[in-house]
């Protein structure tokens, strides 16, 4: 029977993907996602290893910023910007709903 | 069929040049994307703007849409002029002769149309296509997602026939939620999205989990946060008070001299962790006057005030600032 991984992914830093199933997931090439890593915009856990693997948590921005740059005819490099750019609010939205929930009824 | 002018979504005149609407396109894109915009409504704005720019950025679809006619209302049922699938036939949607207007979405009608930017294409005909992601966000109770949950969900996505007609259809789904969901986070179910054809892979399911808003909880990752008010008396002299958590109360006992602002660490009453365990629930010292005294309360209070050597402002004087 297979196992529940090959079904459900819990797209967070806890699992992590192979390049393809990245570029699977994200609906890029391979090589662009290469392109990626070569500029910094992503980086896979070791850069030196063999078969590239990723956390699990980039998959929702890198499509977020495919989808973007696709809708928008956006080239290939303005990815990398545009996957930055939404890393950070992803990092900032988590940081607003961490402070809320200790803030709580100290809010005025 | 009920008519849609693309003109008129994308703001631009019927006699707009390819860059004119190019460039309104890019315009409006960059307002309503939903990854993008903050506009409740923007999803819907791009979905009509993303629509019309596929029809009139190709000549071939923008000449086949200008046909149709000019003369008609947005939402007015129409039917398209004698002759014009003739005119635009091409192997996929119009081949068998038999097709009916009457069911059809006008973005699925040119969504079947083989454009210019499809020239040469055939031989794709029979490549492997994969089927679509579908990708939505789900509300959960913290308790469903703390224990796991189905989830039934009403989607309406496009789906091509056999013939490569592609028209927007509902479709129902089941979605198991496996424990340790948490607020924001996303999920991938593999292969429960559209249909792959010629023995593409199908496409997957993509969940974004929002919880809903809990009475006594708030959630930060798998952890929670709670409120714990205190009366002054409690916090001043200690008490033992019962705290709510997802498996029912549990008894804590206060030390004497408990400020306002702290947490109460209670490990692994959180919420369930994907992988195992739990997180940490904390619970926040608040401390709360009686809304109103009565008469003892108030005479205890003003022999507490009088008696009471405390300053908890000495160091704006100069002294150190209490702790807490």
């Amino acid at each position: 029977m297979p196992a529940e991984r090959d079904f459900v992914l819990w797209l967070d830093a806890r699992e992590q993907v192979s390049l393809v199933e990245l570029s699977e997931c994200a609906g890029l090439s391979v090589a662009q996602l290469r392109e990626l890593v070569e500029c910094g915009a992503l980086a896979p856990a070791d850069p030196h290893a063999d078969e590239w693997v990723f956390g699990a948590d980039c998959v929702v921005s890198l499509r977020a910023a495919a989808r973007v740059c696709r809708d928008l005819e956006l080239e290939t490099a303005a990815l990398a910007l545009v996957l930055s750019y939404l890393e950070r609010i992803h990092r900032l939205e988590e940081e607003v709903r961490d402070l809320s929930a200790r803030l709580g009824g100290l809010r005025p | 069929m009920k008519y849609k002018d693309y003109y008129a979504t994308l703001g631009v005149a019927r006699d707009a040049s390819a860059d004119a609407i190019r460039d309104s396109y890019r315009k409006l894109a960059r307002k309503y994307h939903p990854d993008v915009s903050r506009d409740p409504k923007g999803e819907e704005k791009f979905k009509e703007i993303a629509e019309a720019y596929q029809t009139l950025k190709d000549p071939e679809k923008r000449a086949a849409y200008d046909r149709l006619g000019s003369g008609y209302q947005p939402g007015q049922d129409f039917r398209p002029p004698p002759g014009w699938e003739q005119q635009f036939r091409r192997e996929g949607p119009f081949g068998d002769g038999g097709y009916s207007f009457d069911d059809l979405d006008l973005s699925d009608l040119f969504a079947s149309i083989q454009g210019a930017g499809h020239r040469g294409a055939r031989s794709r005909a029979s490549m492997p296509m994969p089927g679509a992601d579908f990708e939505v966000t789900v509300r959960l109770a913290l308790e469903d997602a703390h224990r796991g949950t189905q989830v039934d969900l009403n989607l309406s996505v496009p789906e091509a026939d056999g013939e490569g007609r592609v028209r927007h259809v509902p479709k129902n789904l089941k979605a198991r939620i496996p424990k340790g969901a948490s607020d924001g986070q996303r999920l991938r179910l593999r292969g429960q999205g559209g249909k792959g054809a010629r023995g593409g892979r199908d496409g997957d399911l993509y969940l974004n989990i929002v919880l809903d808003p809990h009475p006594l909880f708030r959630p930060s990752g798998h952890d929670l946060y709670l409120d714990l008010p205190l009366a002054p008396w409690e916090a001043a002299l200690g008490a033992t008070v019962e705290v709510p958590t997802l498996a029912g109360t549990v008894s804590v006992k206060v030390p004497p001299g408990t400020p306002a602002g702290r947490k109460l660490r209670f490990p692994g009453k959180g919420l369930a962790r994907p992988g195992g365990g739990d997180g940490d629930l904390y619970a926040i010292v608040q401390i709360v006057n009686p809304p109103e005294l009565g008469s003892r309360e108030r005479e205890l209070f003003r022999a507490l005030a009088e008696e009471s050597r405390f300053d908890p402002r000495g160091h704006f004087s100069g002294g150190k600032p209490h702790a807490g």
